[in-house]
């Protein structure tokens, strides 16, 4: 890694945590130790705030005791400031771990009357650093010094001994700067503090602010170089690195169900990949949110957590919806299983979105998320910057293997296989709901444009919304196209008939058939009769031959002997 | 203020001839030349415009540097007016003497 790298040559080069979120990947582990650090930018961009935070970290995380030196804000209003954050200053000045010390510079009150020096300065610094044995110090805004104090010239010099006095002192310190015309503070303290250099922005783009960071330099260690969006929020100050992030993630091949049977037997009967990102693109009122509804459903049954963060209705709306498709979410609601974050997209930046996300999750560390929809952002920055977000919602949920389904608002003039805020490439899975349009009703289809990784079915299923769940249905395909609905019903109704017709002239075929084979049966058995009568005409017939000609020949037996005529009737005669 | 005598307060700080007295503290840092210039001055000052009425006290903020924050020091050496109010200080070597006499109130402003 690039700290290692930073770290190896350089053994003099140690650093000191902020202990602010995200701040410490950026800049490679921490701020120069025992070096000062300027933090400049405009007025209201989070300066003290983030001195602040240094301090109170490093006391209560790094237990190294810290020194705030206020020039504009009194103690008291700083520990109220603070306040809100959840910083409790008074508590950590009671434990010795921080020391408060407004410095009070009235223009109207001094005089200058010769030469002088900051030893007053010095003094106080060294005293409260020693008293309670301060590793940390903060000096806000020692610009101000420069209006309340005449010659400036003195005051460069006693600045400059200033900076280096506390870098012999080993004091790792934070110097405050009001941003300047054309550089980076007003009186170009920059020139004396060269280590380490981070710019803070506040920049509001159609009515929405967004608060950044930038590291501007930072001598002797590696650091991003990119503008960070960072937040304060009542936590502290957040930064998101966008791209400290790699392409990386842990992968499963575990399938999770998608909640509807008939669509894990599109997804090759197993579902989704655990830990993919699942985008589920629609018209409106195609049922994005219900598809949405069933897979929440279906992880609350494996006693899995799950988030919903709804841009569009609220937790009670969304509960009173679903049920009415026999999708009852409020018993995981109520098992803490399920967590509704309802908000619309206008009321924050996208980057405090997504912190408020990031947070929420990490918070609740669920399985499954659903974002419904992301499309709605579009309201709260421009496409680049909403996509810039959504990757890195992305990156960070597959990161921690959580299984994420945004749903996206196609609007119907466009194209269908193109997602409004151009998040298709983000998408593992992506599922396109649709209206099909016959006979003057509208229905709903599904399909699977992609999936990556897994055989996946390319058929149509029409998409029913009935009072127990989404079923899929195959839709109609035959000679006259695609058919849904009505149509569908229709067709099928129509093919009934004819099976009906045919099964009905099958039987009645069959009967005549039988009749014909009976007429002939009987027709063969006429004839065996009459040939029976045949032969045994002929037998008698041959019989009586025989008994005539037996006959015949004892006649002429008869007529010879009674002629007498000859002594040898037997002569060759008989037969 | 951890000096032995208590402040004078504005009442008192009157004299006979209804004068203010003068309540001035000098902070300096140790006998750099920079802190005798200030004391030398200061003193050449009083003496001059503030005889007999004014109450001076040197303090070396190295010897007392928890009176830094109390008395909001910043620079050195500082001369702070208690009294009579408003309170005032003078940061510098007070060699601008006529600068000093103004902020002390001794010298009327020049229309």
């Amino acid at each position: 890694m690039a700290k290692e790298r930073a770290k190896a040559p350089r053994i003099g080069l140690s650093k000191t945590p902020t202990g602010i979120q995200g701040l410490d990947e950026i800049i490679g582990g921490g701020l120069p130790t025992g070096r000062p650090t300027l933090i400049c930018g405009a007025a209201g961009c989070g300066k003290t705030l983030f001195a602040t935070e240094f301090l109170v970290r490093g006391a209560t995380q790094y237990n190294e005791p810290g020194v705030f030196m206020s020039f504009e804000e009194t103690t008291e209003e700083l520990t109220e400031n603070v306040a809100s954050l959840g910083f409790d200053l008074d508590h950590l000045v009671a434990s010795k771990l921080l020391l408060l010390d407004y410095v009070r510079v009235e223009r109207s009150e001094i005089q200058d009357t010769g030469e002088y020096d900051l030893e007053g300065l010095f003094i106080r610094l060294e005293y409260a650093i020693d008293s309670i044995g301060a590793r940390r110090v903060v000096l806000d805004t020692i610009e101000s010094l420069f209006s309340g104090l005449p010659n400036p010239l003195i005051l460069r010099a006693e600045l400059r001994r200033l900076f280096r006095w506390l870098k012999d002192k080993g004091m790792t310190t934070i110097i405050t700067g009001e941003k300047g015309e054309n550089s980076l503070t007003r009186q170009g303290l920059e020139e004396y503090v060269s280590d380490c250099v981070i710019f803070l922005d506040h920049r509001v783009t159609d009515q929405l602010s967004t608060r950044r960071m930038r590291v501007v330099k930072y001598r002797g260690s590696t650091h991003g170089t990119n503008e960070y969006p960072f937040l304060i929020e009542d936590q502290g100050i957040s930064v998101l690195p966008i791209t400290s992030i790699g392409l990386n993630h842990p992968i499963t091949t575990r399938r999770i169900s998608t909640g509807i049977p008939r669509l894990d037997t599109m997804f090759s009967g197993k579902g989704y990949f655990k830990g993919g990102s699942i985008l589920l693109s629609g018209t409106a009122g195609t049922g994005k949110t219900s598809v949405a509804a069933s897979f929440i459903q279906a992880a609350c049954r494996r006693s899995e957590r799950c988030i919903f963060f709804s841009f569009e209705e609220s937790q009670l709306q969304i509960v009173r919806n679903m049920s009415s498709i026999g999708i009852d979410l409020e018993p995981w609601v109520k098992k803490g299983l399920l967590r509704f974050y309802a908000e619309r997209p206008s009321v924050y930046g996208l980057e405090t979105h997504l912190m408020t996300m990031y947070r929420k999750i990490i918070e609740f560390k669920p399985a499954v998320v659903v974002v419904d929809p992301i499309t709605n952002f579009i309201h709260a920055g421009d496409p680049l910057d909403v996509k810039s977000m959504l990757t890195r919602l992305i990156d960070f949920l597959k990161m921690n293997q959580i299984t994420t389904l945004f749903t996206t608002l196609t609007s119907s003039g466009k194209d269908l296989e193109q997602s409004e805020v151009d998040v298709s490439s983000l998408a593992d899975t992506w599922l396109l709901l649709r209206s099909i349009e016959i006979g003057g009703e509208r229905n709903r289809g599904l399909y699977i444009l992609k999936s990556r990784g897994m055989a996946h079915s390319n058929q149509i299923r029409e998409f029913l919304l009935t009072d127990h769940g989404i079923t899929l249905l195959d839709v109609y395909f035959g000679a006259a196209g695609v058919l849904t609905g009505s149509a569908r019903l229709a067709q099928e109704s129509m093919e009934k008939e004819a099976e009906l017709v045919h099964q009905q002239e099958v039987t009645f075929r069959k009967i005549n058939l039988g009749c014909k084979q009976k007429a002939v049966e009987a027709q063969i058995a006429a004839l065996h009769a009459e040939l029976e009568a045949a032969s045994a005409e002929m037998k008698k017939l041959s019989d009586q031959e025989k008994e005539r000609e037996k006959r015949l020949a004892r006649e002429r037996d008869a007529i010879v002997r009674m002629r007498k005529a000859d002594r040898n009737p037997e002569g060759g005669k008989r037969k | 203020m951890k000096t032995d005598k208590p402040a004078p307060t504005a009442e008192q700080s009157f004299d006979e001839k209804g004068k203010e007295t003068y309540v001035l503290r000098l902070y300096v840092t140790g006998l750099t030349a920079r802190s005798q210039r200030a004391i030398a001055n200061i003193k050449m000052i009083c003496e001059e415009h503030l005889h007999g009425r004014y109450d001076l006290e040197v303090i070396d903020i190295y010897q007392h540097p928890a009176l830094a924050k109390g008395e909001q020091i910043l620079a050195a050496p500082t001369l702070i007016k208690k009294l009579p109010l408003p309170l005032r200080s003078f940061i510098g070597d007070l060699s601008n003497t006529e600068r000093v006499l103004l902020g002390l109130d001794l010298r009327v402003r020049k229309r």
